[in-house]
Order: C-alpha cells, then sequence, then structure tokens
C-alpha cells in the first residue's frame, strides 16, 4: 500500500455504550428478537433513549448464506424501534463484521449522525435446531456459486477446511505443533470460565484438546467454534454529542479496512497471511501508537488458527513466530503481559461472529469484566475479527 | 459420491467444460502473458482485456493439503483430501481441489500431481489431481 494517510476520526468518534442480548446454544428465540434486545441494551448503557439514534449499521444486512447467520437487517431494526435516521448501512462487502462500524465511525466523525447504534447477531444454533451444520449445508441449493464455485465442488463446504489448508501451509513453512496452537482454545476455556454469559465452561486441558477428534487436519473439535445464538451492539458517537453522558467515553483511534491482495482464500501471494495482514497494515498506517501500546488483544477465533494470524498480522510477534509467541499461554493469559480474548473468544464464549471482540475490548476498557477483568492497567485494546481474505480491526483506547 | 456442482458462469465456463476433452482450462493474459484464476474478463496484473482460456499442461505441485475428517454431505463421505495446488505452467496460479489415487497419508506438500476429471454434471468436469508416480498404498 502507499503512503500513511492521514487519520480521518481526529478522536471525533467514540463508543459511548454497548449491549449483549442472552447468549446461549438453541435459545429458542428468533435472531430479530435477540438483535432488539442487545441493541435497546446498548442504548440504556449509553444513557440514551431511543430518539437519539439517528444512525443504524450492521453487518452483514438481512441476506443469509446459510440459516441463522444473520439475526435481522438494519430496516428491520429501524422499523420495529421507529427510528428515525440520518444514516443507515447494512453490508457484507465490507472489511469483515467490523466494516460497517468503521463506517459507522467516518459518519459520526464527519457530522453526518450523533449516535450510531451498529450491531451483529446470529441466530445459528436455533436456527440450524433439529439438524446438523452438515445438514445445512446439504439443504444449500443445487448449484454453488460465488465463492462456494471454487470449493463446494471439492467436498471443502466449511471455513473449517480453507483454514486447516492455509493452517498446512503455515506448519510447513514456519513450524506450528499442535500444543502451540492448542493454547488458543485452552486460553479461551480459561477465560470463559470466568465469564456467567460464555456458551462453554467446563475446563479443557491439553489431554483433552489432543484427544478430540480432527475436523481438517491440523483442526480438531476444539479449534472450530460452533453456532450459537447472540446479539451484540455498540453505539458509536460523536465525541461532542457524547458529552455528559453515563460513560467515560471510549476512543477510537484507528481502524484497518485495507485489502491488498485478490479477494480470494487460495490465491494469495503468501499462503501464510491473510486480509488481516494488509487490514493491520492499513490501522497502524492511520496512527502514532504501536503494537507495544496495546495491553489486550481481542481476535477472531473462529477458528484458533485465524487468531495466531491476527496476532501475527498487528505485529504482535516477529513473521513466522506466532506458534512460539503463544507457546505455554502464559503470555496471552489473563495474568499475562498480553491477555486475548478474555470473554472466552468464540470458540468457548459463543460464536457472536466478530462484532463480540469489540464488545469485549469496550468492557476490558471501562473494567466490568467481573471475575474476567484485566488486573493491570487497561488503556489500549484492538479488536480483529474476519479469516482468509475477510478481514477489519479496530484500536480503542480510554485514557 | 456425488460432488455439488458450480453454477457455471459465462467466465468458468471454459474450466468447468474442458474436462470433456481432457483439458484443464485456466484464463491466460495475452498482453502480458501470465496465467489466471478464477477467471474473470480482465488480467489483474496489467488490466488487459486480451484474456481467454487456454490449456494448460494439467501438471502440479501440491503447496497446502488438508484431510477432511468431518462428514459435511451425505454424498461424500470423509475422510477426504482436499488441496491446493500450484500449476507447472505458473506457480502463481493456484487451484484448490482434491488429491485422489492414493492414501491421504501419502499426500505431502511439494508432491507431484496431475489432472484427470470427474463428471459432476452434464456441463461439469471437475478437475483433481493424482500423484505423477503412484504412491504405494499403506
Amino acid at each position: 500500500m502507499s503512503a500513511p494517510v492521514v487519520n480521518p476520526l481526529g478522536g471525533r468518534a467514540v463508543i459511548t455504550g454497548i449491549g449483549q442480548s442472552a447468549v446461549g446454544r438453541r435459545l429458542g428465540r428468533s435472531g430479530y428478537d435477540l438483535t432488539l434486545e442487545a441493541c435497546v441494551r446498548a442504548v440504556a448503557d449509553a444513557g440514551l433513549t431511543i430518539d437519539d439514534i439517528d444512525g443504524i449499521a450492521t453487518y452483514p444486512g438481512p441476506t443469509s448464506p446459510g440459516p441463522g447467520f444473520s439475526g435481522a437487517g438494519a430496516m428491520q431494526v429501524h422499523d420495529a424501534l421507529g427510528l428515525r435516521t440520518r444514516w443507515h448501512l447494512g453490508t457484507a462487502e465490507t472489511a469483515g463484521q467490523l466494516g460497517p462500524i468503521m463506517n459507522a465511525c467516518l459518519a459520526v466523525a464527519a457530522g453526518v449522525a450523533n449516535h450510531v447504534v451498529c450491531f451483529r447477531s446470529v441466530w445459528e444454533s436455533t436456527a440450524q435446531a433439529g439438524g446438523t451444520r452438515a445438514d445445512s449445508l446439504s439443504r444449500m441449493p443445487s448449484r454453488a456459486s460465488g465463492f462456494m464455485e471454487w470449493t463446494a465442488p471439492f467436498a471443502a463446504m466449511s471455513a473449517a477446511n480453507w483454514v486447516a489448508l492455509m493452517a498446512s501451509r503455515y506448519q510447513h513453512q514456519h513450524g506450528l505443533t499442535r500444543e502451540q496452537l492448542a493454547q488458543i482454545a485452552l486460553t479461551c476455556r480459561r477465560n470463559a470460565s470466568l465469564n456467567p454469559n460464555s456458551v462453554y465452561r467446563t475446563p479443557l486441558t491439553m489431554d483433552g484438546y489432543l484427544a478430540a477428534r480432527m475436523i481438517s487436519t491440523p483442526l480438531c473439535l476444539y479449534d472450530c467454534d460452533v453456532p450459537a445464538d447472540g446479539a451484540v451492539a455498540v453505539i458509536v458517537s460523536r465525541r461532542e454529542a457524547a458529552a455528559g453522558l453515563a460513560r467515560s467515553p471510549i476512543t477510537v483511534e484507528a481502524f484497518g479496512a485495507g485489502l491488498a491482495e485478490r479477494h480470494t482464500w487460495d490465491q494469495r501471494a503468501d499462503l501464510t497471511t491473510m486480509g488481516a495482514h494488509d487490514a493491520a497494515a492499513s490501522m497502524w498506517d492511520m496512527t502514532t501508537l504501536t503494537p507495544a501500546d496495546v495491553d489486550t488483544m481481542q481476535l477472531y477465533d473462529g477458528f484458533s488458527y485465524l487468531t495466531l494470524q491476527w496476532i501475527e498480522a498487528l505485529g504482535f510477534c516477529a513473521r513466522g513466530d506466532a506458534g512460539r509467541y503463544i507457546e505455554g499461554g502464559e503470555r496471552i493469559a489473563l495474568e499475562g503481559e498480553r491477555p486475548l480474548n478474555t470473554q472466552g473468544g468464540q470458540l468457548s464464549g459463543g460464536r457472536l461472529h466478530g462484532v463480540g471482540f469489540l464488545h469485549e475490548a469496550c468492557v476490558q476498557l471501562w473494567r466490568e469484566g467481573g471475575d474476567r477483568q484485566i488486573r493491570k492497567d487497561v488503556r489500549f485494546a484492538v479488536a480483529g475479527a474476519g479469516g482468509g481474505p475477510i478481514a477489519g480491526c479496530i484500536l480503542v483506547s480510554l485514557t | 459420491m456425488t460432488r455439488p456442482s458450480p453454477d457455471v458462469s459465462w467466465e468458468s465456463r471454459a474450466f468447468w467444460g474442458g474436462g470433456e476433452r481432457g483439458q484443464l482450462m485456466i484464463h491466460r493474459c495475452h498482453a502480458c502473458g501470465g496465467w489466471f484464476h478464477p477467471p474473470a474478463p480482465a488480467c489483474y496484473r496489467c488490466r488487459s482485456t486480451d484474456v481467454r482460456p487456454e490449456p494448460a499442461s494439467g501438471r502440479a505441485t501440491v503447496v497446502a493439503f488438508t484431510i477432511n475428517e468431518h462428514q459435511w454431505l451425505a454424498s461424500f463421505p470423509p475422510p477426504y483430501v482436499i488441496a491446493i495446488v500450484e500449476l507447472a505452467d505458473d506457480p502463481s496460479v493456484r487451484l484448490t481441489t482434491n488429491i485422489v489415487g492414493c492414501e491421504p497419508a501419502a499426500v505431502h506438500i511439494g508432491m507431484s500431481v496431475e489432472v484427470e476429471f470427474d463428471q459432476a454434471a452434464a456441463d461439469v468436469w471437475v478437475p483433481i489431481f493424482h500423484p505423477v508416480v503412484p504412491q504405494a498404498a499403506s
């Protein structure tokens, strides 16, 4: 990518409230219902009323590639809450699940809106109930289109397969043992045990991890997240409009939406990198802050290998060194130098698909983590979401 | 074993149909000479629209692979090998594919493979690969 850009936010975009619906397996509620719960909670959390909301943004919008992948579109929420907005967006063609939040930041920084409710909701567990995830794949249209045109004819049906391919290349090129990779799942499970809203809280040991069945080598069962029901919302506000609100506003320092190579899972020049590397580079271009400033990492773990890639992409370790960085788990533990996925990630906290990581970054900055609160000072946090060519990251601070 | 079929597009018709004649059809740019995949109406390197499908050699090298052990499709039972291969004609062109004709455990990165085709529909011949030197079953 070319020369660094001027920071378009200038500290004018802040997060003023967060909300989460009930989270769990087979809650038996609709995605629409869960979405409203999260949005209303976030508005109240910010000390606002629904009438203060003048913008709305979401990923991926109302379209759903599989049952329950989208709980609701922006227009459904707009309708149900009787919003009167000046700006709205719902899309999947953006920098991953966090992409619409970046646009919301730009909207408030430009003065287009004052308070934007941003959400992501899934209800894959309930929507796919009565069958397995594999059954839902079998119910897909008879001809595979879009990206799936290039994977489904080879029975590479799941992102588990696409991520496993990249992981195999990384193992070959840089070395990565199952024991090293296990630290993502083990760390998430330990943190989830301290989070009353997480999905999986029973202890997981290294032996238990190594004995789990393989899904797609080198990824075993515990390297893959599991369909869940739940919605997450954050309120992005214009700093001036946030004056006098309930909370100290969290500053959005920078975001990464870069995409420097083709949007495919298998044609990237270096198969041991992903879109995350481009997104991270563009985020650091936007700020004078550096990886050394970041106190906690909240990084996408739809598959454990993706978390490893995000750690490396964001520059917390040298290229090819992520396996050694997480070895033993001490660095990324709740008590470690840079705690990871303190809510349990998606692997154990629940597959909230991306925005849960930004939610947890805010929880930690506001020191509301309860038993899972990081003990040391937390001033800067990064959230990254997506895998393969899909990637976006956001750097937030409370100082 | 029944493979899901692709929704064949204007650009991908040659790729999915080439197997009828035993040909691996890959898009090539006639301005810069480069090959590319998936097919598109322009070359992503030089932006020329002088592009068209050409038969590639069908020889390739495994650069990444996974043994899928989970049953995703009732019609396609595990285990099976999914791989990314680089074409001998231009290593910057990769295909996600299957490796067949050997035990899954015999597949390794660096393995030389060549194309064969598995007809999945009236208009679809799926290019998959087998080892150039048959591997002993283990």
